[in-house]
Order: structure tokens, then C-alpha cells, then sequence
């Protein structure tokens, strides 16, 4: 087990190697350059010599390869770089500053899509075609088509413009300073209400389905039927036997989607004036503001592998059959 | 307004609702001008919406408008505009040309103190000149100085300027943010300025608002400077909130979170329709101004069907700009007839136009030899259907539209359109700046200055340049140098007017129109008095009566 999970710590290595140098060339290859002042309608000079002397000190004036080498020279250092926008700041301070909140909104959606999801997926598998399926199925469809930006707008209007419950935007409001402690937390929790609800609703719809789905395979299993014949009660056939053995496949999901934590949605983030890591993104990717750019895939990679990694680990800690097969049939 | 909305029963009501029981009515003011009798008061916070996050607080080193906005307020230059776009004196008290216009004497304020407390001083002028053209400082203002020879501060409180040649902009150039050499000095000798931690926080100014926070992408705040030199502002505290969307802005506005659209102001389609219902004309003042920037259709001058004088002008005819603009702006913006704003010094009313006109447009098309057309109605000239693609930027809605209906328009005339819409940065470098474009709807803001040698010299077509059309008139140069070689305003109006009458007559470009501003701002702000020179030249005066004061802070 420990051997496996060393070997593959070791072949990571190389995919991101492989994976920072195709990122790297894609992004240095798009048009622009983030020496190029006074973007937009606005009649400034450009001045060349300005722009030489940037170049020179971002190191762009060199070839491509010298700079990825430069560039992960530093990296292995775990120094990500000075930021190309005006700025000027370190990588490492403007992912830091933006993480937190998103890390914040991705897991409270995660851990709220989880806790409904699976109770409506096993439900709808249980009583399959009854009513409460058809409508959760409904809600499904209406869940995956509705477009986050619509449905946030919507949202606020009720919420915040008609009935004035729930701030519209932001994470404090502008007084914050001047609430007391427990008014600033509840201030705080009431400005992720809605984003947390638009961020859910899309979610939970993909979740509950897929549980719906594997929970429907596993209950025609013929343990399933074994547990029944030996008298067990519905609830201890549905709750304990088949549940567990249908939470196999939501583990992998479960892990895939971690890397997503850090993501960040740029629409939500955008619309609900949230600082967070997409808008970090994106802007980032407008100014050609590589560092920054590299530095989030750097880190969205490294994530994206540690979670497979994870993910095939548990995998064979949660079902028996994957155990015995490796130990069988190792190489 | 012929859409039905389910929603605006419902929302008049709890509108009214909330407007009963709210401390909002006073009757007692002039919803136009903001006036009111009462004499202004300190407090209150001010919450404004900036669309795009700053990127930075030294806003020498800066581009982007968001950090300009608060950069104004924690600076100062030696010189602004007043309500009527003439220059005064800020940080100067009051300066002299010499005859040749060669010589510049500012004598400045003694009273002024730096936010840490240190005397502002004619060195800090000389200091920020030299950082304006030190090499290693990635300013894009450095060109406002080239032409100065010498900077010389006589005295604690007067400052000399000597000029090589005389400088149209001399004394327009002086309004540029003033930095503090005792703290900024040894930033400037490294090339460092951009790091400095004063880009970051803690900026040191002279302006009346002093900085308190800056959290990325979520808010900036201000607070009134007491020893401000022009007197303490009424508004003690400023919140620029970061909103990236417009919708949500006005939702803010609606749900009175904000009490500002921001600098930009509301959409059209916002300020027409949206925002006319009676709880926002109580809550919010509204206001409309010509902004300082107008959209144009521009053409590629090297491409020998456009080198034409005629087929440029018979576009103009066959573009009907008043229509134009009730479609994308919905009437909110005046037609443009050359690149100066209506009812400015420099504007010349008395050039020649072209009135929307098809019969004329197919004369002057025929006359450049586009008479045959192909079985698709297109014309045709030496075999060469008349086709070419427009193109623009994305992220601007506006200039997708113009670019629709000038395809619709120019279709009438027999000519095809396809538009092609590219990111920014891609279609600056690989289809401006290569000179690989066939027509574009872009927009150009204009400056303060009639200046715009940077725009229309001949000289200035190479690839980093900014006449991007490649225009090529020698009497437009003629103009151009001798405009900006005076600072005597009558005579360069002289230029001016003339340069104008040039660019009408060629149609270098179809000049569309000049878009209007449409900033709202809370009712309850007094003080606003709306210009030729926008809404927030005075600024520092705004303030809320004591019984409006909304936020207790400060």
C-alpha cells in the first residue's frame, strides 16, 4: 500500500512538470503582453523605451525556454514570483488573500450538497417513479438549466431589493466596522447566503442524480436480495448494506471535485461582488499577468493529482473487492 | 415602455411601503441642481461603486480608471479644472507664462502638509518631475515632460519650469499627481516605485481625503483630511465598493446599498427605462452629461478602396447617426462631427456634414467607380465585389451594436459587412497594430487639451503608435504642430478650427457620436452642481444635511 502510494507520489513529478511546460507555452503564446501600459480608448503614448526596460525586468525580452526555466528554477524554490500588474505584489500574497473565501464558500456548498444530496438520490432510487422522484426529477432538469447568473439576479431582486431581507452583494457591509462582534458574524454569514444558494442549486442537481443512480444499481444486487430473504428490516437493507456500497462511486466524485474548491466560480464571484480566486483568474488572464496565472495552475495541478491520488487510495480502504483484487493480482 | 413587468406592481408597492416609513422625504429640495438652503455639514458616509478593482495607489504608474478615481482624491496636482473645464490653481496659487511661452513660474501654497505630516514644498514638485522621466519609472506620462528643459524650485514656494520649445500642454501637464520625495526617493532611484509599499497602503498625498483601507477586489475606503489646504470635506468617509456587474450595481442602488452607479453611471437602458419609476427619482438624482469620449467607424487608409475619399464619404451620408444612437444609446448621446465635444473651446460647429442620405451616398460611390452589381446585389469594381469585415473589441455590447447596424446600413448601399468581434489584447496585437484590418468600431477618449497630435500626425502610424489608421494630411500636420506650439488659446483656435474643417471634408474616419454620462447619486448628497465638466469637480463640497445622515461613522 505505502509502496504504491510512493510510486505514484514519484510519477506525479514528471505529469507536472509536463503539465506547467504546456501551460506555460499556451499562455506566453497568446496575443498581448503585460508591458503593453495604457490599454483601451484612452490616447496615452506608449512609450517604447518604458516598455523595453519592462520586458527586461520581467525577463520576457529572453526565449521562451529560458524563461519556463527561470521560471521553475524559482518554482522549486516555492518562489512563485512578483505579480506583472502594477501591483507588483507577491503570488503567493494575492492567492492568499483571495483563497480563504473561496475555499470558505466551495466547502460549505460541498458539505450542504453532500447532506442533501445523497438523502434525495437514495429516496428517489428507493421510490422509484413514485412522486417524490418525478419531482425531485423535475427539479433536476430545472437545477442543471438554470443559468447561475439568472438565477442569482432573481434571487437578489426577491431577497434583497423586495423584501430587503439578505444584503445583495459583497461579503460586509460598508458600516461593518462599526457593528458589534456578534451583529459583524451574523452581517458576515447573512452576505453568503445567496451565494452559497446559487452555488448549491446547480450542484445538488449533478449530485442527487448520480446518487439516484448508483443507489438504483446496487438495491438489484443479489446481496441486496440475500440481506432481504434473511428477514432484515427495509431500513437496515437500505441504510446500511446498500448505502454504503452505492457511496463507492460518490467517493471518486467526491475526490475529483476537490481541486474545484480552490476554482472558484468567476459568474457567481462577479455578480455577488465576492473577491475570491476566479475574478483572481480572470483578470489575471485579461492582464496577461503570467506569474499569477502559472502560479493558480501550479497549485490547481498539484491539487488535481494529490486528489486522484487520495481519491484511489480510499477507494480501496472503503471496498474490500478492490483490495483483495490488487493484492491478487499485483505485479 | 411597452414591456409588461409581473414584478413592478409588486415592487411599487413595497417600495412605497418602505418609503413611508423611511426619514427620506424633504420636500424643500431642487431635484435638478441638488441645491438646497442650509448651510453644509460635516458626516456621513459616501458609498460609490467601482466596476474594476484598483491596481494600485500611485496612480503616476497606473492606467485604469477605477485607480485614477481614488487617486484623485488622495492627490493633488498643481493645477485642475473647474466646473467649466478652465485651469486653476490647486496646489499653485497662481503662475505666469513668459511671452515666448518658454517660461513657467508657478508661485504654490504655504500651507500645504503631506498626509504624515511633513510641509509640501517646491522640491516635491522637482521630485516628482524627475520621477516622471527617470527611465526605470513605467509611467505613461512621461511624453507631458518631454518637452521640458529644466525644473527648478527658487524657492520653498516657487517653482521655475523652462520649456526647449513652447508646449501647448505645459500647463495642463502640471495637474499630474504631486509625490512626496521624503518618502518615495529611494523607490524612484531603484526603479522600484511600482513595489513601493504606498502603491500598496498608506499612500502619502496632499488631496483631502486621506486613505484608510484597501482589501482586493472588495472595497477601498477614505476619510476626510482634517488639515485638507482647501478645508476639511463634508463627506468624512468615502467606500468605493467593487461591484464587477452593472445589474448588481443597480440592484445595490435599488436596495440603497450604494449611492453611487459609480464614475461610469448607470446603462441606457438603466437610466431610461429601469430607473424611471417614482421611489428612484425620490432616492436618486440623475444626471446627464456629454462624456469625454466618442465611437467612430475607422478604416484601414492603406487599403486602396478606403484610400478614397469618396467611398469614406458616401459612408458617412449612408450611416443615419441619429437613429444610431436612439438604437444603441437610446437617444442618450449627441452626434459627433469631428473629435472634439460639442461646447468646448476647441469645437468648430461650422464644418461640413453629412446628413443621412442614400441618393448622395450611391453618387459618390459611383463616382469612385462602384456602379455594377453582382447577381447578390453587392457592387462591383474591376471584378472585386465591395466586401470587407468590421471589427471590434469584446466586452462592449455597445460597439457590437453599431457595428449591426452599420452592416445593415451599408448593406442598402450594396455593400457587405461580415463583423468579427476579438479579445482585446488579441485584437490590439494582431489586427491594429499589424495594420491587418479592413474597418473597426472602436472609440477614442479625448483629453482636456485640443491637442491630439498623437492621434492624427503623420508621423505617428508606426506599430506602437496611435494614428492607427495611418491619416496622412500634410495640412492636418501643419495644423496639428502649430496647435500645440502656442499656449495662447485664441490663436490656437485659429488651428483648431481649421484642423477640424481638414478632418470633415476627408472622413478619415465616420465620427458617430459623443456618448452621454449618466451618473446617479443619492438624494439625500447636497452640493452637486452639474457642468460642463461632469458632476465630481466639486466633490469636496458635497455633504448631507444632519437629518439625512445616513451612516454615524465619522
Amino acid at each position: 500500500m505505502l509502496g504504491y502510494a510512493l510510486r505514484r507520489l514519484v510519477l506525479a513529478i514528471p505529469l507536472l512538470i509536463g503539465i506547467t511546460l504546456i501551460s506555460f507555452s499556451v499562455i506566453h503564446l497568446a496575443p498581448g503582453e503585460p508591458t503593453e501600459l495604457g490599454t483601451g480608448d484612452t490616447p496615452i503614448q506608449s512609450d517604447r523605451e518604458v516598455r523595453e526596460r519592462l520586458r527586461q525586468m520581467y525577463g520576457l525580452d529572453k526565449p521562451l525556454h529560458v524563461q519556463y526555466w527561470n521560471w521553475l528554477a524559482r518554482l522549486v524554490q516555492l518562489d512563485f514570483g512578483r505579480s506583472f500588474s502594477p501591483d507588483a505584489r507577491p503570488v503567493l500574497q494575492k492567492i492568499g488573500e483571495r483563497l480563504p473565501v473561496t475555499l470558505l464558500l466551495n466547502v460549505v456548498e460541498m458539505m450542504i450538497i453532500v447532506a442533501l444530496a445523497i438523502p434525495i438520490g437514495v429516496f428517489s432510487a428507493t421510490r422509484q417513479y413514485s412522486k417524490f422522484d418525478k419531482i425531485t426529477t423535475i427539479f433536476v432538469f430545472v437545477g442543471f438549466a438554470t443559468p447561475d447568473f439568472w438565477l442569482a439576479l432573481m434571487l437578489m431582486i426577491l431577497f434583497g431589493v423586495q423584501l430587503g431581507w439578505l444584503p445583495i452583494s459583497g461579503l460586509r457591509s460598508p458600516t461593518w466596522e462599526y457593528l458589534s462582534f456578534w451583529r459583524q458574524q451574523w452581517d458576515f454569514v447573512g452576505h453568503l447566503i445567496l451565494p452559497i444558494l446559487v452555488a448549491t442549486f446547480g450542484g445538488l442537481a449533478g449530485f442527487s442524480r448520480y446518487m439516484r443512480q448508483s443507489m438504483l444499481e446496487v438495491v438489484r444486487q443479489d446481496y441486496i436480495q440475500s440481506a432481504r430473504a434473511k428477514g432484515l428490516a427495509e431500513s437496515v437493507v437500505i441504510g446500511k448494506h446498500a448505502l454504503r456500497n452505492a457511496l463507492l462511486p460518490i467517493v471518486t466524485v467526491l475526490g475529483l471535485s476537490l481541486p474545484g474548491l480552490i476554482g472558484g466560480s468567476v459568474i457567481v464571484e462577479s455578480i455577488f461582488a465576492i473577491p475570491g480566486m476566479g475574478q483572481l483568474m480572470v483578470q489575471a488572464v485579461f492582464e496577461r499577468d503570467y506569474p499569477v496565472i502559472m502560479g493558480n495552475l501550479v497549485i490547481v495541478a498539484t491539487l488535481t493529482l494529490g486528489a486522484n491520488l487520495i481519491a484511489d487510495l480510499t477507494y480501496s480502504l472503503v471496498d474490500p473487492r478492490i483490495r483483495v483484487a490488487a493484492r491478487r493480482g499485483r505485479r | 415602455m411597452s414591456r409588461r413587468d409581473p414584478w413592478r406592481l409588486v415592487r411599487l408597492l413595497v417600495v412605497l411601503a418602505l418609503a413611508g416609513c423611511g426619514g427620506e422625504a424633504d420636500s424643500a429640495v431642487d431635484h435638478v441642481t441638488g441645491q438646497s438652503a442650509g448651510k453644509p455639514v460635516h458626516g456621513d458616509t459616501f458609498i460609490d461603486a467601482l466596476t474594476g478593482n484598483i491596481s494600485g495607489l500611485i496612480p503616476n504608474v497606473l492606467t485604469d480608471s477605477a485607480s485614477f478615481e481614488v487617486g484623485s482624491l488622495i492627490y493633488s496636482g498643481l493645477v485642475t479644472r473647474d466646473k467649466d473645464l478652465n485651469l486653476i490653481g490647486e496646489l499653485a496659487e497662481s503662475w505666469e507664462f513668459s511671452r515666448d511661452c518658454l517660461d513657467l513660474t508657478f508661485r504654490l501654497r504655504r500651507n500645504v502638509r503631506w498626509h504624515d505630516g511633513r510641509a509640501f514644498t517646491a522640491d516635491d514638485v522637482v521630485f516628482t518631475y524627475e520621477t516622471m522621466i527617470n527611465p526605470k519609472t513605467p509611467t505613461a506620462y512621461r511624453e507631458d515632460f518631454r518637452a521640458v528643459s529644466a525644473v527648478e524650485a527658487v524657492d520653498p514656494f516657487t517653482l521655475h519650469v523652462r520649456y526647449n520649445r513652447p508646449y501647448a500642454k505645459a500647463l495642463q501637464s502640471w495637474s499630474t499627481w504631486i509625490l512626496p520625495r521624503h518618502v518615495l526617493e529611494s523607490y524612484v532611484r531603484e526603479g522600484r516605485l511600482r513595489e513601493a509599499p504606498q502603491n500598496r497602503s498608506n499612500p502619502v498625498g496632499t488631496g483631502p481625503y486621506r486613505f484608510s483601507e484597501w482589501k482586493p477586489g472588495e472595497k477601498v475606503v477614505l476619510v476626510a483630511n482634517p488639515d485638507y489646504f482647501g478645508g476639511r470635506p463634508y463627506l468624512s468617509r468615502i467606500v468605493y465598493r467593487i461591484i464587477p456587474s452593472q445589474a448588481t450595481i443597480f440592484l445595490e442602488l435599488k436596495a440603497k446599498g450604494v449611492d453611487s452607479a459609480g464614475p461610469a453611471g448607470l446603462t441606457a437602458l438603466q437610466f431610461k427605462r429601469q430607473a424611471d419609476f417614482p421611489a428612484f427619482r425620490k432616492a436618486y438624482n440623475k444626471f446627464q452629461y456629454q462624456a469625454n469620449a466618442y465611437t467612430y467607424l475607422g478604416f484601414n487608409l492603406s487599403d486602396p478602396r478606403f484610400a478614397d475619399r469618396r467611398v469614406r464619404q458616401a459612408f458617412a451620408h449612408a450611416i443615419n447617426k441619429r437613429e444610431l444612437i436612439d438604437g444603441v444609446r437610446l437617444g442618450l448621446g449627441r452626434e459627433a462631427t469631428g473629435p472634439y465635444k460639442p461646447g468646448t473651446w476647441a469645437y468648430n460647429p461650422n464644418v461640413r456634414t453629412y446628413p443621412y442620405d442614400m441618393a448622395r451616398a450611391r453618387e459618390l460611390l459611383a463616382a469612385a467607380g462602384w456602379r455594377q452589381r453582382n447577381a447578390d446585389g453587392i457592387l462591383v469594381k474591376d471584378g472585386q465585389p465591395f466586401a470587407f469585415v468590421l471589427r471590434t473589441n469584446q466586452g462592449n455590447d455597445e460597439r457590437r451594436k453599431v457595428a449591426e447596424i452599420v452592416q445593415a446600413s451599408l448593406k442598402d448601399l450594396g455593400v457587405r459587412v461580415d463583423i468579427q468581434v476579438i479579445e482585446w489584447a488579441s485584437f490590439l496585437k494582431e489586427y491594429i497594430k499589424k495594420k491587418r484590418f479592413e474597418a473597426i468600431i472602436l472609440g477614442w477618449g479625448i483629453g482636456l487639451d485640443p491637442d491630439q497630435y498623437e492621434v492624427w500626425h503623420s508621423s505617428k502610424t508606426g506599430p506602437d503608435d496611435l494614428n492607427r489608421i495611418g491619416y496622412a494630411n500634410p495640412e492636418a500636420d501643419e495644423m496639428l504642430e502649430k496647435g500645440r506650439a502656442s499656449c495662447v488659446e485664441a490663436a490656437r483656435k485659429k488651428y483648431y478650427d481649421r484642423f477640424q474643417e481638414i478632418l470633415a471634408e476627408d472622413q478619415p474616419i465616420v465620427f458617430l457620436y459623443f456618448r452621454d454620462a449618466l451618473p446617479v447619486i443619492s438624494s439625500r448628497i447636497r452640493g452637486i452642481i452639474p457642468s460642463p465638466n461632469g458632476i465630481r469637480h466639486n466633490f469636496n463640497e458635497w455633504y448631507v444635511p444632519k437629518p439625512l445622515q445616513r451612516y454615524t461613522a465619522g
